[in-house]
């Protein structure tokens, strides 16, 4: 596991990293945990790695106005360990509490995460169902792109070669809204063979917002847009069934050793109802 | 004096280990040293063509390449060493470096060697090889179809070796049985995955034409052998050292090609060459665990009396035959087909077969796990058919406790057993009872429990010499001690076995203790290092407490005798008149006169004053033999609930009750258990190599291979109980591989039996939720 000869440097400033990105033959590198094994396997072979993992621009989590700011660069450690956080978007600590391990969690960033789209990785589930919005930084300049408009395919995105992506905006929640992430792991890897987050508010008896977002069911993680029909409804078992099977229906799931895509449908169905049922338990 | 026999004292090796101040083979760096890797096959099965260096050579760092053509007539191919004979053996020759064909992903063609690991890697890439792709084949069942490619030439269908069992009259008894039940079983391959890859580190010393191997082994005499016949260097000119050794679980028995290969570059540049495999690597090259296809049958009486059991198997080999391969679905497997039971018709034919994969080889338990499971899935659906809980089938199958020694139908002989005895035991801690009431209030609210039952005896503590030969084992299977005691009574004691995470280090130590009456501090274990230590056989087939164990209490008691000799002499009594109490030889009803360990170790390293004809120095070697094997047993029972919207199998208890005779150290037997149990549960409900058509391995890295971790396993309760072997002096059993043997079964039948409302009997392992709930589907479409 050795990989091909590259130099490495550390970008003093974000204008080094905006350089870095739009260079050809070379890769940024944040924690690392998804670029090495790619190096290590000759997958990826650039011949310059600009680390841009400490530069304070691209860290931190701050509140806003329209919602909390995560910087792209901020380590899942420090997500978990986050009380503004823990307040305004409690699912951000439980989906990332099963990311990985404590090493992976300590180097890992949110924004690597997001950058890499591995089709199976849990966080993508989450800004979908938030509807964050993701600030793309390069040397031509800045725009805002919706999570739902970003993930393109598997370990794709809607960022241009030269872009970095510098922050997640994540809106603050509706009224008396309550989140859940509801995911069956693969037992070698640990990530979603299917992952859903939830977003369900409630008022007086009836859904007044519901999103669902998806992960590890299809080639791309996508935005369930099925579920907004629930608003009006009550949140009672048979209905929330039924919006789980809608939230799947026509999908084209992946199959694989691990499981089939028929499984895959069926985990994401109970994934689904089960997180909304969450969800919808902790709403108002 | 306190007796450490029996005390489950802390393992003397984990603050080394623990504290990362162990040496592995590759914390070996030596001056000059150069780092070697291979070029390996990307096809499973294809002509080489040709084999391309030059531009590999221009690499910066790049010292050599060698290909299959460079070194076919310089070094023999990797022998197999376990020739079973009667079954028509075929084991064509094993290249180290292929140059005709390769036959699996893996196959190395090309040895790049460089002065850093990463040129020797960037090397890799440069070498071009010119394959023609030929027809994989994977599947063992498959692989001896007509239609089937052929890997070797003199194979023909690909079958190895075709062995054969039987005892009694099976034909007849099939025929007339009033039940019969019948199987097809699959016993997936397995990825040993020790934490510690496998490694080596070659040096030669040209004037003296002595060679030098460190090596990740567990058993560094074979391996001096191995070497000497593949490198053709004399075996007296061969040091082999395995140092610290991260686990091994089989797949460090083997001669492979690359530590040969290793040594080959060593030898003719001069210069010390390491080579450390990656864990892609590891996945790939090291040997892979069990891989069946089984036809089984069981038949009995309809209240429960078995009376036969007949088997058809089909034990892939992979490309080559591995060191020991040809043993373990035979040896180790058939002869066991009668498991703890009173079976007195059995029949089995086991294929060898060749497929263009990873070689298969022993692999914690190597046979006995196959044999377990087969034997234990079929008492579960013969008790089902006849409606009798399968607890009561099997106490009634059972070996009764005062038939020992006991020969079963396949014609080995178990040594002792009280099989009931932890069945009761088991039974009593889950109570059994209360749980069927359980099971059945729980089946009307839609939940789905269910409890697995295993009895079990293996054949482990690998011995007798003569057995093995006549069985083509191709070494002895006694093991040896050196007890050298120093002037100031301090011990070593130099082994022929090699522990790698069992622990030996400690028991070993401690029967010393009691020996000697000395301090365990004073006693240090040396293995490993064909140098220092007398021949062995190694560590495998939980044979080095049992054979190795014996050695040392002999060699031991060897240095007392002498001792004692010392004693009398020096205070003028004679032997008769001597008693050995609280570390001292004291004359019988004088107290005073007496002379310690310590006195006596001095006296006779001085030699100032010896009896007369009596050798100075205190020290002894003992080579041990046992007269048969031991067969350790018990009983394993897990309770399950399986989500039957996911397929997701809980484990809600699991409890094993195991008798390896008395425990030297009971903490560590309990460590055994342990691991042997994390490690069944890993196959039961996850662990599978996955080769596709092409004879690609899907599972070649740790984000395909699921092997368990601590965060998915239950709590394990132990227990045991105690019937002591008379095979050797200490009366103990081996206890390594038994939680494997026992656990896969148990999870299984305790999974199939929560859903055989459903109608479901059998369902193949790893139970994985996606594999559970597609038959789950298939029995409710079944049932529609
Ligand atoms: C053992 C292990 C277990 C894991 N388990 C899980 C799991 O259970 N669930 C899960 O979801 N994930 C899991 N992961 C993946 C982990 O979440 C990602 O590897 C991690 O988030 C990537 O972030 P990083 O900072 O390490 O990215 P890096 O590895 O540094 O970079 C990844 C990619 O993104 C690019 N990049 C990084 N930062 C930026 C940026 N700001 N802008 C643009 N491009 C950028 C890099 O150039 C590179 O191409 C696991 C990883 C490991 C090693």
């Amino acid at each position: 596991m050795i990989p091909a000869a590259f130099e490495y440097t550390r970008a003093r400033s974000l204008a080094d990293a905006l350089k870095a990105a739009g260079t050809r033959g070379t890769k940024v590198i944040a924690g690392g945990q998804s670029l090495v094994p790619l190096l290590r396997f000759r997958l990826a072979q650039p011949s310059v790695v600009v680390d841009i993992g400490h530069l304070p621009q691209l860290q931190g989590i701050k509140r806003a106005k329209q919602g909390t700011v995560i910087g792209a660069a901020t380590t899942y450690r420090d997500l978990l360990d986050s009380k503004l956080l823990h307040n305004t978007h409690p699912i951000i600590a439980e989906t990332t509490a099963g990311i990985g391990d404590r090493q992976v969690r300590n180097r890992g960033t949110i924004g690597g995460g997001l950058a890499h789209a591995d089709p199976a990785s849990d966080m993508p589930a989450v800004v979908l169902a938030l509807d964050a919005v993701l600030t793309l930084q390069s040397r031509r300049g800045k725009r805002s792109v919706p999570a739902r408009k970003f993930f393109k395919g598997p370990f794709a995105t809607a960022m241009k070669k030269d872009e970095l992506l510098t922050e997640i905006l994540l809106p603050f929640l509706p009224q008396g809204a309550g989140t859940a992430y509801e995911s069956f792991e693969q037992a070698a890897s640990g990530y979603a063979l299917v992952g859903v987050a939830a977003v369900v508010a409630v008022s007086g008896g009836a859904v007044t917002h519901a999103a669902v977002g998806i992960t590890g069911l299809a080639d791309t993680p996508f935005f369930a847009a099925s579920a907004a029909k629930l608003i009006g409804r009550t949140p009672n078992k048979e209905i929330l069934r039924a919006a789980a099977a809608a939230a799947v229906e026509g999908v084209s799931a992946n199959e694989d050793i691990h499981a089939s895509a028929e499984y895959r449908l069926h985990l994401a169905r109970v994934a689904v109802r089960k997180a909304l049922t969450t969800a919808a338990g902790r709403a108002g | 004096m306190a007796t450490l026999f029996g005390s489950g004292i802390k393992r003397r090796e984990d603050p080394r280990l623990l504290t990362g101040r162990g040496t592995y083979t590759d914390d070996v760096k030596l001056p000059g040293m150069l780092y070697a890797a291979f070029v390996r096959s990307p096809f499973a099965h294809a002509r080489v063509r040709s084999v391309e260096t030059k531009r590999a050579k221009k690499v910066a760092g790049v010292v050599a390449v060698y290909t299959g053509q460079d070194t076919k007539d310089r070094v023999n191919p990797v022998p197999c060493a376990w020739n079973v004979p009667n079954c028509d053996l075929r084991t064509p020759p094993h290249p180290l470096l292929a140059y005709e064909k390769v036959r699996y992903v893996g196959d190395a063609v090309a040895m790049v060697v460089a002065e850093s690991r990463a040129a020797a890697r960037d090397g890799v890439d440069l070498v071009d090889v010119d394959y023609e792709p030929l027809d994989a084949v994977v599947n063992p069942e498959k692989a001896t179809g007509k239609e089937a490619p052929q890997l070797h030439a003199d194979v023909p269908g690909n079958v190895a070796f075709t062995w054969k069992v039987s005892g009694g009259d099976p034909a007849k008894t099939f025929a007339e049985a009033a039940v019969k039940v019948e199987l097809r079983l699959l016993q997936p391959r397995l990825q040993p995955t020790a934490l510690e890859p496998r490694a080596a580190v070659a040096t030669w010393n040209d004037a003296m034409g002595q060679l030098t191997l460190w090596v990740t082994s567990q058993n560094p005499h074979i391996h001096r052998f191995l070497c000497s016949v593949m490198l053709k260097v004399p075996e007296h000119k061969i040091r082999v050292v395995a140092p610290d050794v991260g686990g091994g679980f089989g797949s460090k028995i083997p001669g492979y090609a690359d530590e040969a290969l290793v040594c080959f570059a060593a030898m003719d540049l001069k210069r010390p060459v390491k080579w450390t495999e990656d864990r892609s690597e590891n996945y790939k090259v090291t040997i892979h665990g069990r891989d069946h296809v089984e036809y089984v049958e069981l038949c009995g009486t309809k209240d429960g009396t078995i009376t036969g059991l007949r088997t058809r198997v089909y034990a892939g080999l992979g490309a080559y035959a591995s060191t020991a391969a040809p043993g373990i679905p035979t040896i180790l497997h058939g002869l066991m087909y009668s498991g703890p039971y009173t079976i007195p018709n059995i029949e089995g034919t086991v294929y060898g077969v060749y497929t263009t994969t990873t070689p298969v080889d022993a692999y914690r338990g190597a046979g006995r796990p196959e044999a377990t499971y087969l034997i234990e899935r079929l008492v579960e659906v013969y008790a089902r058919k006849i409606k009798m809980d399968p607890v009561v089938v099997r106490r009634k199958n059972l070996i009764p406790k005062d038939k020992f020694p006991y020969t079963v139908a396949t014609g080995i002989t178990y040594d002792s057993g009280d099989y009931q005895g932890a069945l009761d035991k088991a039974l009593g801690m889950l109570d059994y009872k209360a749980f069927r009431a359980e099971q059945a209030k729980a089946r009307k609210q839609g939940r789905y429990l269910g409890v697995g039952v295993t009895t079990y005896c293996e054949i482990c503590g690998l011995g007798p010499s003569q057995v093995a030969g006549a069985v083509g084992f191709g070494g002895g299977l006694y093991d040896s001690a050196v007890v050298r005691v120093y002037p100031t009574g301090v011990v070593r004691v130099y082994i022929g076995g090699k522990p790698h995470g069992q622990g030996e280090e400690t028991t070993f130590a401690q029967i010393v203790a009691d020996e000697f009456g000395i301090p365990i501090e004073n006693i240090e274990i040396v293995a490993g290092d064909t140098e220092a230590t007398p021949q062995g056989w190694g560590t495998y087939g939980s044979r080095t407490t049992a054979v190795g164990g014996p050695a040392v209490k002999l060699a031991a008691d060897r240095v007392k005798e002498k001792a004692k000799k010392l004693a009398a002499h020096l205070l003028e009594a004679s032997e008769a008149d001597l008693e050995w109490k609280d570390g001292k030889f004291v004359v019988r009803g004088s107290p005073d006169q007496a002379k310690t360990f310590g006195d006596l170790a001095l006296m006779a390293n001085v030699a100032w004053n010896m009896p007369p004809g009596v050798e100075p120095g205190l020290e002894a070697s003992a080579f041990y033999d046992p007269s048969n094997f031991v067969f350790p047993f018990g009983t394993h029972i897990c309770t399950v609930e399986v989500d039957v919207e996911t397929g997701r199998v809980k484990i809600l208890r699991y409890i094993a009750v195991d008798d390896c005779g008395p425990q030297i150290n009971p903490m560590l037997v309990e460590g055994q258990v342990h691991g042997g149990v994390v490690q069944g549960l890993g196959e039961a409900l996850q662990e599978i190599a996955v080769y596709d058509e092409d004879g690609q391995l899907l599972t070649g890295t740790m984000m395909d291979y699921a092997v368990p971790r601590a965060s998915q396993m239950p709590k394990i309760e132990t227990a045991s109980t105690v019937t002591p072997s008379p095979v050797n002096p200490l009366g103990v059993k081996g206890i390594g591989e038994t939680g494997t043997i026992a656990s896969v079964p148990t999870v299984v039948n305790a999974v199939c039996d929560a859903l055989a409302p459903l109608g479901i009997t059998h369902i193949d392992k790893p139970l994985t939720p996606a594999t559970v709930w597609a038959a789950i589907q298939q029995a409710k479409g079944g049932a529609r």
